[in-house]
């Protein structure tokens, strides 16, 4: 904020309406307001509860009502986008309390996935005034030939949860919505609402047109306006009467007190990372469950239909807890939510404070909440994270450079809203925030690829989606590259997945639940009227049954018929796949197959880790850890060491007949992963003979036949690691072939339902694969590959984090020579054998197979 | 996660009989007939890319060059006198028509000292004019039929047209790769195409094929074929 503006008075109506309340107008409020008078854009940034969107809303109310209709051009005066369709419709609704109340004549409808067609037809006729709606249904909206019509008199657009939309390809579709939506309304003025963010200046550009010229201090920004925090947190770390795991993600041994925390509470929100971890917290609380608590479960694998009744319950005030992932992070408050327990790793500081913002949304008083660890390395990432809370520090992830995918499907929705000049496209798309620096080759090569994929070998010109015309502007080739480009909008795509439905099992009758009894009813999948399955069905493989959600293909791919598993917090046995279903019946099972489908599982974030590795080093901040892990750290410092904070501390130690070398970056699993990969790569090359690796969040560890403490780690650590051996293995990579697959689509190479999805008869399915597989030989620098490998530098394997990583140790590295394990290195030498070995081995699957076809051969 | 070291020793050729007949089964997903040197292929779909373009499905257009290319490096390695194509060789009756002249020369040079025969297939009845080679409907060898579509109750063939795939599952993890499965008395080949996609084996569409005799998956991996019994593959 540059300069306080004076304050402006609210027009009277407005004013009686806060007064019969009991209400007045908030200082951040009326800012806002002062900037939307004078046409400017700005960034609230507040708390929960602090009155943020209708601060977002009070300028366009304000601004209709006292403007005489006919005075008013047609069209949609103010565009609400939010990152959740249900946070649209409930926005909504709480809109119409004062529009109500104060007879204003507002019209405000929402436009979402669920909006029936007679009613979108009508909004396009006749739109409302104010029009609530996705990042999704905007590019629609923008690529029909509406657009002039609806937006052409657009004052406002209020971006709500603008911190969580900005992270992600999401984000950089509605920043090239925005600049064209700026271009059609040229007097539009945005306001971004967003929670606290660790640079408030990366938003304030988002939200105005960039000069792509300018230098960064001077480069044009929305003004600020900051509401004053909350009450500070109430923060407490669970300690634990029980053993505290030395690894694993669980809370089993915490179950009991997570139950007491339960029933101490109004209502509890029980947060985990991961959907596997949501099943087997669910699962454990209703095994001790003898008060019969209405507990219920929420992740983003339940059917949408489940997730409502849950969320519906939660309004009413019906349950006492609810096991969730990050699926109930954003947004909407459903309910009186006093306490918040987190399980496991909080990740980063900005992460757990949104979540702890969902208990008590009153300003006043704090919110309360309790970390669980569960494991050790845990305990110290919990008290780094809740010494970062308690400062305030916040370590949400740097704003994006706009990825190529997206911006091919935008150039072919600018194609389909009319023909355009390539000049001024570019001119809009770099005025972008993200793409501010987007080479105008780069622009090119993706309208290249729009037009003809972008091939070096031009043999395409024939089909042509777009084409330049005569007059220079480019068109759709014809109308059904329009409707294929409808049909794929948007950034958001699902791994391939598949329904789960609920048929009986061969034959047997379903049987109880190990659980037991009437205490389920509380449980909101299947309340009273909700039969499980339906009459009529037909076979031991009928169809008929319930879906009860989603599952990724991959996840079901290690399953034989059979096999059980834990999914909606019931056990499941798999009867087998039919198209794009997979059947299932209720089993019983001692030891069910955990769900290890990902979901959730974000890295570590850098800030946290830094903190962590202080922690560790210094004995004088272990006052404030459990006992148990002060003497886990004691004993390490006794028979290894405890690395600096900036140092690398590598362990090598004989055990089993084999040589291991542990090390601890503390950068998260998914750039030990790509590390282990590399190390193994690099100790074949020098002989080592190495035999596997593990990773998690904290640690690495690579076993081999012959000893590795006799090689120097500044070789075998030296950051030309990520040069050819990194090339090669990207190349083979299945992480790679995965990221490929999400970029095609979005750039609209393949349709969603590519290939063979409406599996016909025989399902001879072609998979992106093979396609991934002839570019990369024919034309490496593709638009699409240079697109994934972005992806793969910050997604599946932070290569930008281990490259961080590499050039921070440099000349850091502390190596012991060990005789045996050291307790530092207990926790990720556990996981061994516990996780699967990724798909890159194949032929070592093969050979295995092969193997056990000659034992049976051979008796 | 955990990951296996990745280097692999190269393994030996994989023998594969059929009524009595050796041939190798080749890890480019080609069979080979050493004393007669007879090399078999199935399934190309040249200028399946370009058919999808067609339909504005823009797939890189480099498929037939792949195709060609794998084709070529195989020739060279194993030297055959004679080279068959057992149909399906062209994704579509027009494919001739889009394919380029670097591709053709390629194929030319491909047929130039040998025998090439191409089987009819059910997306290529026909081969373009300028394919060169032979054309036939089947082909006899030693007693095998050799023909695009396998027939049940038929006696020893070697055909095509169902891109077979196994997906073989161990504690190490799963993959799913093309590969060749036989009984002894019938072989039923990978698709050869780089766009070619792939039929489970476990889908119904094998099931009639096949008799008593214990069916193999000859399952191509990255440095050479693995022998799977076809009974632990697993469906998708």
């Amino acid at each position: 904020m540059t300069r306080r503006p004076r304050l402006p008075a609210l027009p009277e109506a407005f004013d009686q309406w806060f007064a019969a309340r009991g209400w007045t107008a908030r200082p951040h409020q009326l800012q806002l307001l002062a900037h939307a008078a004078r046409g400017e854009s700005a960034l609230l940034v507040a708390p929960t509860g602090a009155g943020k969107t209708l601060a977002g809303f009070l300028p366009s109310l304000i601004d209709i009502a006292g403007t005489p209709r006919r005075a008013r051009r047609g069209g949609v005066h103010t565009l609400y986008i939010s990152p959740l369709k249900a946070l649209a419709v409930d926005v909504a609704r709480n809109l119409e309390a004062p529009i109500i109340d104060m007879g204003l004549p507002v019209r405000v409808e929402t436009r979402t996935g669920d909006t029936p067609a007679s009613r979108r037809q009508r909004q396009r006729r006749d739109p409302p005034d104010i029009l609530m709606t996705t990042p999704e249904q905007l590019a629609l909206l923008l690529g029909g030939p509406d657009a002039p019509h609806l937006f052409g008199a657009l004052r406002r657009v209020v971006l709500d949860e603008l911190h969580a939309l900005v992270t992600s390809k999401r984000g950089d579709l509605l920043a090239l919505d925005l600049a064209r939506l700026r271009t059609i309304a040229p007097g539009l003025a945005a306001t971004g609402l967003s929670a606290t963010v660790r640079d408030t200046d990366e938003l304030r550009r988002y939200l105005v047109a960039q000069d792509g010229l300018a230098q960064d201090a001077s480069r044009p920004m929305a003004a600020l306006v900051t509401a004053p925090p909350g009450a500070p947190p109430d923060l407490a770390m669970l300690d634990t009467r029980e053993r505290l795991p030395w690894s694993g993600h669980g809370a089993a041994h915490a179950i009991n007190e997570i139950y007491a925390a339960i029933k101490g509470a109004k209502m509890a929100l029980v947060f985990v990372n991961t959907r596997a971890q949501a099943e087997a917290v669910f699962q454990q609380l209703w095994s001790i469950n003898e008060d019969a608590l209405p507990i219920a479960l929420h992740h983003g694998s339940l059917d949408a239909g489940q997730r409502r009744r849950v969320e519906e319950a939660m309004a009413q005030g019906k349950l006492k807890g609810v096991v969730c992932t990050s699926t109930l992070d954003l947004g909407i408050d459903w309910g009186d939510v006093d306490l918040v327990l987190n399980v496991g790793a909080p990740k980063g500081s900005s992460r757990l404070m949104q979540r702890i913002g969902r208990a008590n949304h009153r300003l006043d008083e704090p919110s309360r909440a309790i970390l669980i660890p569960a494991n050790r390395f845990e305990v110290l990432e919990c008290r780094a994270a809740i010494d970062a809370a308690n400062e305030g520090a916040q370590d949400s992830p740097p704003l994006r450079t706009g990825a190529l995918d997206v911006l091919c499907q935008h150039i072919l929705g600018m194609a389909c809203a009319q023909p355009f000049n390539a000049d001024d496209l570019y001119a809009e798309v770099i005025s972008a925030e993200p793409y501010s620096q987007l080479a105008r080759e780069d622009f090119d090569a993706a309208l290249d690829f729009v037009a003809t994929g972008g091939y070096a070998l031009k043999t395409y010109d024939r089909f042509a989606k777009i084409r330049q015309g005569k007059d220079g502007l480019w068109r759709v080739a014809n109308p059904r590259v329009a409707q294929s480009w409808r049909m794929n909008v948007g950034t958001i795509v699902e791994s391939d997945m598949l329904k789960v439905r609920l048929v009986r099992g061969r034959g047997k009758q379903a049987p109880a639940r190990a659980s037991g009894g009437g205490g389920l009813l509380n449980y909101p999948a299947r309340l009273p009227g909700q039969a499980a399955g339906k009459p009529g069905y037909t076979g031991p493989l009928g169809r008929g049954g319930r879906v009860l959600g989603e599952i990724e293909e991959y996840f079901l791919e290690t399953l034989a018929p059979g096999d059980t598993f834990v999914f909606g917090g019931e056990i499941l046995a798999l009867e087998g796949i039919v198209e794009n279903e997979a059947l299932v019946s209720r089993a019983h099972a001692d030891a069910p197959k955990v769900p290890s489908y990902a979901g959730g599982k974000f890295p570590l974030s850098t800030y946290l880790a830094e903190r962590v590795r202080k922690l560790v080093s210094n004995p004088r901040n272990w006052k404030a850890l459990p006992a148990q892990v002060r003497e886990w750290l004691t004993i390490q410092k006794r028979v290894s060491r405890l690395p600096a904070p900036g140092d690398l501390l590598v362990e090598t130690f004989p055990r089993g007949g084999r040589f291991y070398l542990v090390a601890y970056p503390f950068e998260g699993r998914l750039a030990h992963q790509t590390l282990g990969m590399l190390l193994t790569r690099r100790m074949e090359r020098m002989g080592l003979r190495p035999l596997g690796f593990v990773a998690s969040e904290y640690a690495l560890a690579v076993w081999s036949l012959s000893d590795v403490a006799g090689v120097s780690m500044d070789a075998l650590f030296s950051e030309d690691i990520l040069g050819d051996d990194l090339e090669e293995w990207l190349q083979e990579s299945a992480l790679m072939k995965r990221t490929f697959r999400t970029c095609a689509v979005i750039a609209g190479l393949i349709e969603r339902r590519f290939p063979g999805k409406e599996k016909t008869g025989r399902q001879v399915t072609m998979s992106t694969d093979l396609v991934y597989d002839v570019l990369r030989r024919h034309q490496p620098d593709h638009v699409l590959l240079r697109a994934a490998r972005d992806d793969a530098a910050t997604g599946l394997l932070d290569i930008a984090r281990l490259s961080a990583l590499l050039s921070r140790i440099q000349g850091r590295i502390v190596h012991e020579a060990l005789e045996r394990v050291s307790p530092l290195a207990v926790p990720v030498m556990l996981e061994i054998g516990r996780e699967p070995v990724y798909g890159e081995a194949q032929d070592h699957i093969l050979a295995e197979a092969a193997e056990s076809l000659v034992a049976e051969a051979m008796g | 996660m955990r990951g296996a070291a990745p280097a692999m020793q190269t393994k030996a050729p994989t023998c594969l009989t059929l009524g009595g007949v050796e041939f190798v089964a080749d890890v480019s997903g080609a069979l080979f007939h050493e004393a007669e040197r007879l090399l078999i292929v199935a399934d190309l779909h040249l200028e399946k890319g370009s058919a999808y373009a067609a339909r504005r499905v823009l797939l890189p257009p480099y498929d037939t060059a792949a195709t060609l290319a794998r084709l070529a490096e195989t020739a060279r390695r194993l030297a055959p006198r004679a080279i068959v194509a057992l149909g399906d060789s062209f994704h579509d009756v027009r494919a001739g028509e889009r394919m380029a002249d670097a591709d053709r020369q390629t194929l030319a040079d491909l047929q130039r000292g040998r025998d090439f025969l191409w089987i009819a297939g059910n997306h290529d009845p026909e081969a373009p004019a300028f394919a060169g080679g032979e054309r036939r409907e089947t082909l006899s060898f030693r007693g095998l039929m050799l023909r695009h579509e396998p027939m049940a109750g038929a006696g020893g063939e070697i055909a095509g047209h169902l891109h077979p795939v196994a997906r073989v599952v161990t504690r190490s993890g799963g993959v799913r790769r093309r590969c060749f499965v036989s009984d002894g008395v019938r072989c039923v080949m990978p698709a050869f195409g780089a766009y070619a996609g792939g039929l489970n084996i476990r889908d119904p569409a094998f099931a009639p094929l096949f008799g008593e005799s214990p069916i193999i998956a000859h399952v191509l991996g990255r440095s050479g074929v693995y022998g799977v019994g076809a009974h632990v593959c697993r469906p998708d």
